[in-house]
């Protein structure tokens, strides 16, 4: 029972796939997948506008928006309707053509990187050899649409806070890619689905996630770090930061247009936090071994949405960073976190088994961590402002 | 020659030739970026995984990128009075081109004699999984790496040393 529960949607799937002849059931069954997923994730994507909206609202003591339906639920479909229905303004002097196609690289290149997710057993769209990689260069697609967004707008501020982004994009890239090389060593494979089967054991009853080992924590909270980064969320939205730049690089849009840069971005922190997950919380599989009893894909969308939480809460909570503390922690601290963790994590796999590498481990990393953050939190002296120009 | 590589081929020429024959700089950017993609994609559909989604990672998401930096942080972004977009020595080009041509098209028909196990006729394409990219990469190629690694550290500290000012320039 509980396997038929875990297994149901794969089952469905194939019991559709077995209503047509045997040449279009290939084309179905991946037709099927593609649906589910164009459906569901926008699904969750209007039900965190009103979590998010609701949260930070309680969070800065105000109520948030409860007008449309009992506590606000219904408020996504107000959204929805007026963001179909408002006029959609192309300035004069704007690049109409790039201008178009941008949100539209966007979603399509934040839609592909859901197909290689791991979303429950035997419930990826597709298992490729090398899903990770496929992933990252997805993700590194995105740039491009952002770039041509404020470009093609013909405003300065849309341009400088597409460059911004640009840059906190690239810059960050390196942290995330490098962060999750650790877990590529330790698994030995690229692809998603063995990742999460070799987190699928339990000692003692307690599970094998990365995130418990001393070289996963820190792999994992500099995930964490790169991702927020990634997807241009608080404390690293100063591309899009409200107070300054009006709405950066998708201030010339309206309408419909905007609505899909809105889902863009949504839609790209739930790819990344499902990639999170996969990587070091399970992906699919149970805390314990005793609630292995409850439907994978239960789990897997648990801890995407507490991820969602976590990353809601502290948009509401940390300060904006500034352009340049922002690009100093990603090259200056979290870079060489990162490289030093490729290194705790050989360490501890050609250590062995035992008590010792658990202590060896995390004291090199909290040693370095102390060390480093010592160094970088002393303040040198201030003197005139100088200032540098581009030559 | 399927269907499948015929339309990816019209992508990366038209790709190419519109990153050539485009007046706005930009669009000449974009335009070589979908024939980036369009490689990628035949890379794909040769079953070379790794290759595929490398020139998507290292092309699209940061050659690309570069392109557009150093086309907004120059001059080249500007508007220029209408100008052709052929040039007065086009016959010399064309004649340099054609060679060039001519040099790579002997090369790749040419390829098959550097396979260790050449047959003389295309076989079964082998399946190159990532495991042995990186098993060459550490194992027999290893001098190699380090010597790009060297590169590229270089490369990058040059770049810095570019764009330092020296100690006691005026700002």
């Amino acid at each position: 029972m509980a396997n038929t529960l875990d297994q149901i949607f794969v089952l469905l799937k194939h019991w559709i796939m077995g209503l047509f002849p045997s040449a279009l059931q290939p084309i179905v069954g991946v037709l099927l997948s593609v649906v589910a997923i164009v459906a569901v994730f926008p699904g969750l994507f209007a039900l965190t506008t009103v979590l998010e909206r609701k949260g930070l609202g309680r969070m800065q003591n105000r109520i948030g928006p409860n007008r449309v339906g009992p506590f606000g639920i219904f408020q996504p479909i107000a959204d929805g309707i007026k963001s179909l229905t408002k006029e959609d303004i192309i300035p004069v002097s704007a690049d109409a053509v790039v201008h178009f196609i941008a949100p539209l690289v966007l979603v399509v290149a934040v839609f592909m990187g859901f197909a290689v997710l791991p979303m429950g057993r035997n419930m990826q769209l597709v298992d490729m050899d090398a899903g990770l990689l496929f992933f990252f260069a997805i993700g590194a697609s995105t740039e491009v649409s952002i770039f041509m967004a404020g470009w093609s707008s013909r405003n300065k501020y849309s341009l400088l806070g597409a460059m911004r982004a640009v840059a906190q994009m690239i810059s960050y890239e390196v942290p995330l890619l490098m962060s999750s090389v650790a877990i590529v060593m330790i698994t030995g494979s690229l692809s998603l689905v063995k990742i999460v089967e070799a987190q699928n054991q339990y000692t003692w009853g307690l599970p094998h996630w990365y995130i418990f080992t001393p070289w996963g924590f820190a792999g994992f909270v500099m995930f964490c770090i790169a991702a927020t980064a990634e997807t241009n969320r608080s404390p690293f939205d100063l591309p899009e930061g409200e107070s300054e730049l009006v709405a950066g690089y998708f201030t010339e849009y309206s309408g419909f247009k905007f609505a899909l840069f809105f889902l863009g971005e949504y839609l790209g922190m739930f790819s990344i936090s499902g990639l999170g997950s996969t990587l070091f919380l399970g992906g699919w599989s149970a805390p314990l071994q005793v609630l292995q009893f409850v439907p994978s894909w239960i789990w897997f969308f648990s801890k995407v949405m507490l991820s969602i939480v976590v990353l809601i809460w502290i948009r509401g909570t940390l300060p904006r960073l500034r352009q340049d503390q922002l690009m100093n922690l990603a090259w200056k601290f979290v870079l060489p976190m990162t490289l030093l963790n490729l290194f705790v994590a050989a360490l501890w796999r050609f250590m062995g088994e035992g008590w010792l590498r658990w202590i060896v481990c995390s004291a090199i990393l909290i040693a370095v961590y102390v060390i480093a953050g010592r160094i970088g939190m002393r303040r040198g002296d201030f003197g005139p402002r100088t200032y540098r120009y581009a030559e | 020659m399927s269907f499948v590589f015929w339309i990816l081929a019209a992508i990366t020429v038209a790709g190419g030739l519109a990153a050539v024959t485009l007046k706005n700089t930009v669009h000449c950017a974009l335009a070589l970026t979908a024939a980036f993609a369009g490689l990628a994609l035949m890379f794909l559909e040769l079953d070379a995984q790794f290759a595929g989604f490398a020139q998507i990672l290292v092309y699209i998401g940061a050659v690309a990128i570069l392109l557009v930096f150093a086309i907004l942080l120059t001059r080249g972004a500007e508007e220029k009075t209408e100008k052709s977009v052929f040039s007065r020595t086009w016959f010399t080009g064309l004649v340099i081109a054609a060679a060039v041509f001519a040099v790579l098209a002997w090369a790749v028909l040419h390829s098959g004699a550097a396979l260790p196990d050449h047959a003389g006729l295309p076989g079964p394409a082998p399946q190159v999984t990532v495991a042995q990219i990186g098993n060459a990469l550490m194992g027999r190629y290893v001098l190699p790496l380090e010597i790009v690694a060297l590169l590229l550290t270089a490369a990058m500290i040059g770049a810095v040393l570019v764009a330092m000012h020296e100690k006691g320039e005026p700002k």
